[in-house]
């Protein structure tokens, strides 16, 4: 395969996955992400790795749960509904402390919804999804080149960290094609995995488990996983930047929404609005600090998402009152335009900066 | 002693020790239950076929879940139903392992039936252990998919009404209607000859796999009294009398093909 190819973002994310190692796939059929399925089912055979289409997405988690036990690496795709079947899955991947790449190509909600693209999983990614007190790593890609790149990295991350990560990421970025190079190097190193089921062949018996009947001992159990989510704030939070430097009025999207945001942080910049863009890479953990820290410096800052204002309560929590917040979303598999953000920056940018929607 | 030199060595008058797949512990499980004799059968059969530090066991939600207690072997739990696509993934991952699940009839037959039809249905190279006691015991003795007609539970506390709560499920009847699996069994422990047979059983769904036969499903029917609501040994005849009859006994798949 040519280095520098077309491909769809669900493929990019399917190659990325076979070039980060991923040694097993589990799937079940749901638009938007389904090339991806067809992508592993076509490839993973032939790399001598596991392919099933699995009779449920709550089977597939479970089967990469098997998979991971191993210490084998191991992914499942599926968009909203179905992710939704997984947070069962996703919970006790989480309280075993398990390595897994799950991916949530999001499409229109609540309920059956829609098939068009949408970010409104926000919440269910980034606050647990499932229940206890857990996070899962969560990552958004905003091209093709990132579903690839981003994918490798989830690897190497849930490896690190031993905890599941998401890539969390819409059904535009699944379909839409686009040029990238594809990742030559070797697969991210694996960590040795003393913990994974192999036989007790010349060591003690290993167990997985999330049972912890013991209040003492489940109290225990949780301290621990906080102390892990700690580190991961303080090691892993991710953002890119675009015009910030002199920026009075700040946007902050990420994924498509975020595609949007620049094309209208650069027509306020051809209007002489000193306008910037902050995009958000690591979703959980969220780039809070410095957040914070632009807020002390613009005027305002407007939020732009493909839902009714999901992350707008991440970046109200790291604003507070620093700086005046607004909105602009759209719902139901709608896409915010270009202009819509354009005018809101606009509104921003007035000398009182006030009226604010959020 | 002095006479000792004429006797045969110590090791040889052993006729009957623990195995060594089993650790050495009291089990938590009521007196009377059968998942005890399971366990045990589990680990002779692992100790028989020395695949004991190759066998990674599949625990879920339920009395079964606190297998990694006494199997002394890997084991991860899984979540409630989800065995099958959790011994599943092992498998995929680790062909030349050992994989078994070990559930019971609420997690097999109710909340986890599409994992278990579809774990069957591909033909899986696993051991699947069901453990069938017609109630859900760890939750209290609920209703379950094989509580029998008229049974009383705390969730059918008049008795299962099949006009309204369905019949009892027969797993191996169903899953024998399936092209894929390998044997299908189900014994009893409803004294020394079941038990006896039970082991056998295990004895064939693991060594077939060890083979790379296929998937083997061993339904044991087994007491929990305290949910029965009767003494361990009326429990006992309980499996005799009012299981046996709703749930026949016998091999419905032998080398892939039904028995007729």
């Amino acid at each position: 395969m040519r280095n520098r190819v077309l491909m769809n973002g669900n493929d990019a994310i399917g190659e990325g996955a076979i070039r980060a190692g991923c040694h097993a796939y589990f799937g079940y059929p749901i638009t938007p992400q389904n090339e991806l399925t067809a992508y592993m089912a076509k490839y993973m055979p032939e790399h001598g790795r596991v392919f099933i289409q699995a009779e449920s997405e709550v089977a597939a988690i479970n089967m990469v749960f098997g998979a991971v036990v191993t210490g084998k690496r191991a992914m499942t795709s599926s968009s909203s509904p179905g992710i939704s079947l997984k947070q069962e899955g996703l919970s006790y991947l989480a309280a075993a402390e398990l390595p897994a790449v799950i991916v949530n190509v999001q499409r229109g909600g609540p309920g059956l919804g829609n098939i068009a693209p949408s970010q409104a999983d926000y919440f269910q990614a980034t606050k647990g999804g499932g229940h206890g007190d857990y996070h899962l790593i969560v990552l958004a890609p905003n091209s093709v080149q990132e579903m690839h790149d981003f994918t490798i990295n989830a690897f190497a991350l849930a490896d690190r960290y031993r905890n599941p990560v998401m890539i969390l990421t819409d059904g535009r970025l699944g379909q839409m094609m686009e040029p990238l190079v594809l990742y030559k190097g070797p697969p991210p190193k694996s960590p040795p995995k003393p913990w994974s089921l192999t036989g007790a062949r010349n060591r003690k018996p290993n167990h997985i488990r999330s049972l912890l009947l013991d209040v003492d001992a489940l109290e225990e159990r949780n301290l621990i996983l906080q102390a892990k989510y700690k580190t991961i704030l303080n090691e892993l939070v991710g953002f890119d930047e675009y015009l910030t430097q002199d920026a009075q009025v700040l946007a902050i999207a990420y994924g498509s929404s975020a595609r949007i945001a620049k094309g209208a942080v650069d027509q306020a910049r051809a209007k002489g609005i000193k306008a910037g863009l902050l995009r958000p890479i690591t979703l959980w953990p969220f780039p809070r600090a410095r957040i914070r820290q632009l807020a002390a410096k613009v005027k305002g800052i407007l939020v732009v998402e493909m839902s009714a204002g999901q992350m707008l309560e991440d970046v109200q929590l790291a604003v507070g009152e620093r700086s005046p917040i607004a909105f602009e979303g759209r719902m139901g598999g709608a896409v915010p335009e270009a202009s819509a953000v354009l005018t809101a920056l606009q509104h921003l940018n007035k000398p009182t900066g006030k009226g604010a929607r959020s | 002693m002095s006479t000792s030199r004429s006797r045969p060595k110590k090791a040889d008058r052993i006729i009957y020790r623990r195995p060594l797949s089993l650790v050495d512990r009291p089990t938590h499980f009521c007196p009377g239950c059968g998942h005890g004799t399971a366990h045990k059968l589990i680990a002779e059969t692992l100790d028989i076929l020395k695949i004991r530090e190759k066998t990674i066991g599949v625990a879920p939600v339920g009395c079964a879940v606190m297998a990694y207690h006494y199997l002394n072997c890997d084991i991860s739990e899984a979540a409630h139903g989800r065995t099958p696509a959790v011994a599943t993934g092992i498998k995929r991952c680790q062909p030349d392992r050992i994989v078994f699940s070990y559930q019971g009839d609420g997690d097999l037959a109710a909340i986890g039936m599409a994992e278990t039809i579809h774990a069957a249905n591909r033909g899986e190279n696993i051991t699947v252990v069901f453990v069938n006691n017609s109630v859900y015991g760890m939750t209290g003795g609920q209703m379950a998919p094989t509580t029998l007609n008229g049974q009383k539970t705390a969730t059918s506390p008049c008795g299962r009404d099949s006009r309204s709560m369905g019949t009892p499920i027969r797993i191996c009847e169903l899953l024998n209607t399936l092209e894929s699996p390998w044997h299908i069994e189900r014994v009893a422990l409803d004294g020394p000859a079941g038990i006896r047979k039970a082991r056998k059983a295990l004895l064939t769904a693991f060594k077939g796999q060890m083979e790379g036969k296929g998937y083997s499903l061993i339904e044991i029917l087994s007491p929990c009294p305290v949910h029965m609501r009767l003494t361990p040994r009326e429990a006992v005849r309980f499996i005799k009398e009012g299981m046996i009859p709703a749930f026949p006994l016998g091999v419905f798949r032998k080398e892939g093909k039904p028995v007729t």
